[in-house]
């Protein structure tokens, strides 16, 4: 068997040995529920907000701005749902872009359901959100903007700074889905103008199943989870502690890491980008070519099918996404891929690839020498191929 | 997710090509959806004896195309418009739920493929 080439650090990364050898004890050593005043509890405690303040420096925040969640997916409808809701008088008028996660667009649609209005901002080729489009959004009763810091498929990143500063200027409350961003590109909540900021543990080498939501002091948006008086009694529930002390390990390490990360993680991609591109004809780049996450690689191929290219490439040892809607469970392709402007039949046939911190040289390299081959078997028997390309 | 027999037809698809001189070709599905399947026919004495196929689509459009193929090579034309999507579904060991319409789309084609054929020999 060959070795499994792993590029797909956007769906999930792997736990950094020395993040699981933090967290084990908390399993059976360091048990204590943090919430019990002996001993064993306040150690249990202490690791808690550990963790809070590791999480809390990595982004430029106060530890008690820092809470502790289940997931991405959690936080985004914490802020989303609760922010709404705290802000019902105010108004109830939403902005955010096309190009969202499912679990801020499938919120921001629940909320349709009940009567909030939502503005869904188009996108550029590259999938940029333009800053003034966010001004001329805002009405009298907008309560809340959400934009991402970074897309998940495409890679693009999004004017945060800019549009934060409006979002100050107006007064209107401010949230980024940061679950890409996290660990890979520097991160200051005051810089940015954020309000509530998401982040996701696995996303950069932490575990599964611990997230963060970040809100600025001041701002009041209400309890996602009612009970004890968990992360400040705004989401009960004992704490997930060997996953807290441990997402408070992999930020801490992300970000002393991120020069390093940063450099190679561009290196690699751009010769994947620009391999990929000269070696196979008919190709796009999806995602701007520069302002995009250091890891992410995501290319249209034309007569192809994504799924189809996607077991080839797990057959050869190579591991990636797409976009197709055959990988999606629906009909049709990527919502991203479709609001930069792609046709349906050129989003089926998208390939991304998200490197990690254990992807070397030798792996692009491999990729290079597999994926145009793979590419032409699958185009011979394409009903679609032009006769020049088969 | 997919069963053996499914990874062997997408890995190893038989049939594959076109019949340059084919006594009947249909083609179904479209690109906005992310399937096509073309399939070419050639009948001797109401005999199918040969037949090839091209796909773009997934994994499971493969390897129904595949399998639809085999199913029909060596049957009437009669018989062949008897092949069902389950059937085809079946002799590949099962489909995931989400792609029996892939099946649906390779018992079309062979449809079309029949149905052209008649035609031409109705003129």
């Amino acid at each position: 068997m060959n070795k499994i080439i792993y590029m797909d650090n956007a769906a999930t990364t792997a736990t950094r040995p020395e993040v699981l050898e933090k967290m084990l004890p908390y399993f059976t050593e360091h048990y204590g529920n943090p919430s019990s005043i002996h001993s064993v509890g306040r150690d249990a405690r202490k690791a808690v907000e550990k963790a809070r303040r590791q999480v809390a420096e990595a982004i430029g925040a106060e530890p008690r701005e820092i809470y502790f969640t289940a997931g991405g997916s959690e936080s985004d409808n914490w802020a989303i749902r609760c922010a709404s809701a705290a802000l019902e008088k105010k108004g109830k008028h939403i902005i955010t872009t096309a190009i969202e996660h499912h679990a801020v667009l499938h919120t921001c649609a629940a909320l349709e359901k009940k009567g909030y209005r939502v503005t869904y901002l188009p996108v550029d080729g590259d999938g940029r959100v333009d800053p003034e489009d966010v001004r001329k959004a805002i009405c009298d009763d907008t309560v809340l903007i959400t934009v991402m810091a970074a897309n998940n498929e495409i890679g693009t990143l999004e004017p945060i700074k800019e549009i934060g500063q409006i979002a100050k200027e107006t007064g209107v409350l401010f949230h980024t889905d940061a679950v890409q961003a996290v660990g890979a590109i520097p991160i200051d909540v005051n810089d940015w103008n954020v309000d509530m900021l998401s982040m996701s543990g696995h996303k950069f080498h932490g575990p599964k199943g611990i997230g963060v939501l970040y809100i600025r002091k001041g701002v009041k948006i209400g309890n996602l989870i009612y009970g004890g008086a968990q992360e400040r009694g705004l989401r009960a529930g004992t704490e997930n502690l060997p996953a807290i002390v441990g997402i408070g390990e992999a930020i801490e390490i992300a970000v002393k890491e991120l020069p390093e990360y940063t450099a190679k993680m561009t290196s690699l991609r751009d010769q994947l980008i620009d391999g990929i591109l000269a070696e196979i004809p008919e190709c796009r780049l999806n995602g701007h070519r520069t302002l995009r996450l250091p890891a992410n690689c995501n290319v249209s191929i034309r007569y192809i099918e994504g799924e189809s290219l996607l077991m080839r490439l797990d057959l050869a040892g190579i591991e990636g996404s797409s976009g197709s809607a055959c990988t999606s469970g629906s009909l049709d392709p990527s919502h991203v891929l479709l609001a930069i402007g792609l046709p349906h039949e050129i989003a089926h046939g998208s390939l991304r690839l998200s490197l990690g911190t254990e992807n070397t040289q030798q792996d692009v390299e491999k990729v290079l020498k597999e994926l145009p081959g793979i590419v032409k078997n699958l185009r011979s028997m394409s009903p679609l191929t032009p006769e020049n390309l088969k | 997710m997919y069963s053996e027999k499914v990874m062997d037809h997408f890995e190893h698809p038989r049939n594959v090509g076109e019949i340059n001189d084919a006594s009947g070709s249909g083609t179904v599905g479209n690109a906005k959806c992310g399937d096509i399947m073309k399939m070419d026919i050639k009948v001797e004495d109401n005999i199918i004896t040969d037949v090839k196929f091209k796909t773009f689509g997934c994994c499971a459009a493969v390897a129904t195309s595949s399998m639809a193929t085999e199913m029909v090579k060596g049957k009437s034309v009669d018989e062949a418009l008897e092949l069902t999507n389950k059937a085809v579904a079946e002799a590949l060991d099962g489909l995931p739920p989400v792609k029996m319409h892939c099946s649906l789309l390779a018992e079309q084609a062979i449809h079309a493929a029949v149905d052209d054929y008649k035609k031409k020999q109705g003129k």
